[in-house]
């Protein structure tokens, strides 16, 4: 196309390539010293995965033309679109494995003979699970998602050639490491903070480059405002940034071992770990799923938000309050007691701004309602509403001291987590990849309207299984082991709840293969959506079943 | 309404939005955190609490690796049917030199913040090599590798110094003899016995897995279970001392 250029080295590439080896040699030096195996199996992971990168980075500027990619294309945005479809085949790749790890611990709660070795015991594989679907299927769809949405709204190419990869690559490597680091018994133990101190660090070089590749983006763009969804990415990066920084400063014991201590101890540490531990849900299984919201709904409903107003205010509000909530997963412990009654306070207050943004969502369809007949996608991203309306009720009324005496260590928790993440976050996600998928690959459609109704239906009754056997499982070890009977003695041991939720236990292990289930087929919905050429593709399951298509 | 038209100057530069996001969710971990450092009755003052020994400390290493803190709550509620089922209740005091903390959020299985001296070694023994042995409904999984597994000491002086560095009080000679002191500890009737308890007050000595000259991970981990909670003397200790 540009005659007459020569191809150079780019600086970034130069630098890139530079930096890669140099860390593959002391990667591989640190494997070599490792006081543990496992410590050398991870150590090593890193070493290779720099070379091949450096190798990656070599043939891409073999096959590459001599100018690197224009921003602008004819006067067109040149969007950049290939970490987007990374990041979202990863995100599926990694929800596949989370969930199917969640199902097997699930399974070892009921069936404790599953536990047949140190590698899959629960302890182990909890966090695996977790930091699987959080972060692994999370994660990548929120960077993903916002990698896509930044450059439509500013209509600007995402900033950075290799950075934007940089965040894709290096942010998977980071999970490959911290999910398989729990089972070889790495782990630094605090919830959904598991990662050891060299993975903490890896995602922090990742993290700020995220920041960069945003920020630098939005201020490239041609639009004078700032999206609202984009707006929820940004204090999304920054909080997560911030919670990170100060829950992780952890020291090694040497570079060549992966065990670390945490600076904090005791009750401050608890502390940190909670005011993380909610801010993580709030600021990563939240706020930038709402900016998922923000976009992909009036998009696919073809109405515009329903109120500007009021998504000021409730963005404002939500990320004000929602940092001060976090000690309601500490309540009746020894931290004091007015940090107590703050996180409590909050988390009720946190109710109104929390519907705020369900109320945006739900009336953006006003008008469009009838859709919900005949566009599952559509109807999914509803669902997730509906979910996030009732876990952000459930949440408050979880955090009043006297209902959470009851509450607290029991199931119900786990019942109100997976309302949330199953109904809300992972229901959300599937609306935007159902959306953004065809877009990407440049597709007319899904490739099964049929199959996302499937999904939709075999996924929500799976939730609905889950969800009211952790209910009922909560609330009879909490009545439980505060029964006493006429005597004045308590009357159960504890080993009577542990059989008395077995039954329970057992039905949640089959809601969430049910929703295994609704993934599987996404998954297989999915790869024949961006595989199957279209024009071959004829009679094949397209849009609706005729008899459902409204009456025009 | 003139204060929503002013939101256009934030939505129209990256800079201001990012700034006005970091200080709305600066303020309330500002407000609950910083004043854990200096309220000087967050952590109540008990004299009893003493570092882990190094045995002990290693035997916490496992129990974090293991993820045990996933299924056992540490920490005893202030609610009548906690204090009548574990024992008193949880003090900050108690978990200060515990990094990290393991509190817990969840009870799979019983609290164990009070689990020390409740059951004899071979208890332990029997319950980690097959729990079902002892308790027929229980759901917790075997630990039986521990017992053969023997306890890696090798990385126990870095260990102690990087716990000194972050606040733990260690000093440099209870730092060196910690090999030592590993092997005392897991000696029942051992030479050195008197000499570690004078270090670690109450620490107890004998051979808590029960396998002859050798420190498997299991003696660490039966050492850790069985001080827990056994620090403070809550028949002497003085509740209303603390109230805050």
């Amino acid at each position: 196309m540009q005659q007459g250029v020569t191809k150079q080295l780019s600086r970034s590439e130069l630098i890139g390539f530079v930096l890669l080896a140099a860390f593959a040699v002391f990667a591989t030096f640190v494997s070599a010293k490792a006081w543990t195996p496992a410590y050398a199996v991870q150590t090593s992971i890193m070493a290779w995965t720099a070379v091949i990168c450096a190798f990656l980075l070599v043939k891409n500027y073999y096959d590459r033309p001599a100018q690197l990619p224009p921003r602008e294309i004819d006067g067109k945005p040149n969007y950049y679109l290939g970490p987007v479809k990374f990041l979202t085949v990863a995100s599926i790749v990694w929800g596949v494995i989370g969930m199917s790890v969640g199902l097997y611990a699930a399974l070892e709660l009921a069936y404790p003979h599953l536990n047949f070795s140190q590698y899959v015991n629960f302890g182990r594989l909890r966090p695996s699970h977790t930091n699987s679907v959080i972060f692994g299927f999370g994660g990548n769809i929120l960077i993903g998602t916002s990698f896509y949405v930044v450059q439509r709204t500013s209509r600007a190419r995402l900033a950075g050639y290799l950075s934007p990869w940089f965040v894709a690559i290096g942010y998977n490597l980071f999970l490959l490491l911290a999910i398989s680091g729990y089972p070889l018994g790495i782990t630094a133990s605090k919830e959904y903070a598991e990662p050891e101190w060299y993975q903490k660090l890896l995602l922090t070089v990742v993290w700020v480059t995220y920041l960069f590749v945003f920020v630098g983006t939005l201020m490239r763009r041609a639009e004078p405002h700032i999206y609202v969804a984009n707006w929820f990415y940004l204090s999304f990066i920054l909080t997560i940034a911030v919670l990170h920084l100060f829950n992780s400063p952890t020291i090694p014991i040497s570079l060549f071992s992966s065990k670390s201590y945490i600076v904090w101890s005791g009750v401050q540490d608890a502390m940190f770990q909670w005011w993380y531990g909610h801010n993580a849900v709030a600021f990563f299984l939240t706020v930038p799923f709402l900016a998922m919201m923000y976009y992909f709904m009036p998009k696919r409903a073809g109405r515009p938000i329903y109120s500007y107003r009021l998504s000021i205010v409730h963005f404002w509000a939500l990320i004000f309050i929602y940092i001060w909530a976090g000690p309601h997963h500490l309540i009746y412990t020894a931290l004091p007691d007015w940090v107590q009654t703050l996180g409590m306070v909050f988390s009720i207050v946190l109710w109104m701004p929390s519907w705020g943004g369900m109320i945006n969502g739900l009336m953006t369809l006003s008008g469009a309602w009838d859709k919900l007949r005949t566009d599952p996608v559509l109807r999914m991203m509803v669902v997730a509403l509906a979910f996030y309306g009732m876990s952000t009720f459930e949440g408050p009324v979880m955090a009043i001291k006297e209902v959470n005496g009851l509450t607290h260590y029991t199931d119900w928790v786990i019942g109100h987590v997976h309302s949330g993440s199953l109904g809300w976050v992972a229901y959300i996600s599937f609306g935007a990849i159902y959306c953004m998928v065809p877009w990407l690959w440049n597709r007319r459609d899904l490739y099964s309207m049929k199959l996302v109704n499937w999904h939709f239906w075999i996924s929500t009754m799976g939730i609905v299984v889950y969800i009211s056997s952790m209910w009922v499982a909560g609330i009879m070890e909490g009545l439980m082991w505060r029964s006493y009977n006429s005597l004045g003695f308590l009357q159960y041991s504890f080993v009577d709840t542990v059989q008395a939720v077995h039954p329970l236990y057992v039905l949640r292990a089959l809601g969430g293969a049910m929703f295994l289930s609704g993934v599987l087929i996404m998954l297989y919905n999915l790869w024949m959506t961006i595989t199957v050429d279209e024009t071959a593709q004829t009679e094949a399951g397209h849009p609706n079943d005729p008899a459902l298509v409204p009456a025009k | 309404m003139s204060l929503m038209s002013k939101h256009t100057i934030l939505e129209k530069n990256v800079i201001l939005l990012a700034v006005a996001a970091v200080v709305a969710v600066a303020i309330g971990g500002l407000v609950e955190i910083v004043p854990l450092f200096y309220v000087k009755d967050t952590i109540e003052k008990v004299g009893s609490i003493r570092p882990y020994t190094p045995l002990e400390l290693e035997g916490r290493d496992i129990y974090v690796r293991e993820g045990c803190y996933l299924c056992h709550s540490q920490m005893i509620r202030p609610l009548r049917d906690e204090v009548e089922r574990y024992g008193h209740y949880s003090l900050a005091a108690e978990s200060m030199y515990d990094h990290p903390f393991q509190w817990g959020s969840k009870r799979i299985g019983p609290d164990l913040a009070r689990v020390g001296g409740k059951y004899s070694d071979d208890w332990h023994r029997q319950h980690l090599q097959n729990p079902r042995s002892v308790v027929p409904e229980s759901i917790m999984p075997r630990f039986g590798f521990l017992f053969d597994t023997p306890l890696d000491t090798t990385d126990i002086e870095a260990k102690m110094r990087v716990q000194a560095l972050i606040g733990t009080p260690y000093t440099p000679a209870e730092i060196k003899s910690a090999k030592a002191d590993i092997m005392t500890q897991d000696t029942t009737d051992s030479d050195g016995a008197a000499a570690l308890a004078k270090n670690y007050p109450g620490a107890i000595s004998r051979n808590y897995a029960g396998i002859p000259h050798q420190v498997t991970e299991a003696d660490a981990l039966i050492a850790y279970l069985q001080m827990l909670g056994t620090e403070v003397n809550f028949k002497t200790y003085d509740d209303k001392a603390n109230i805050r």
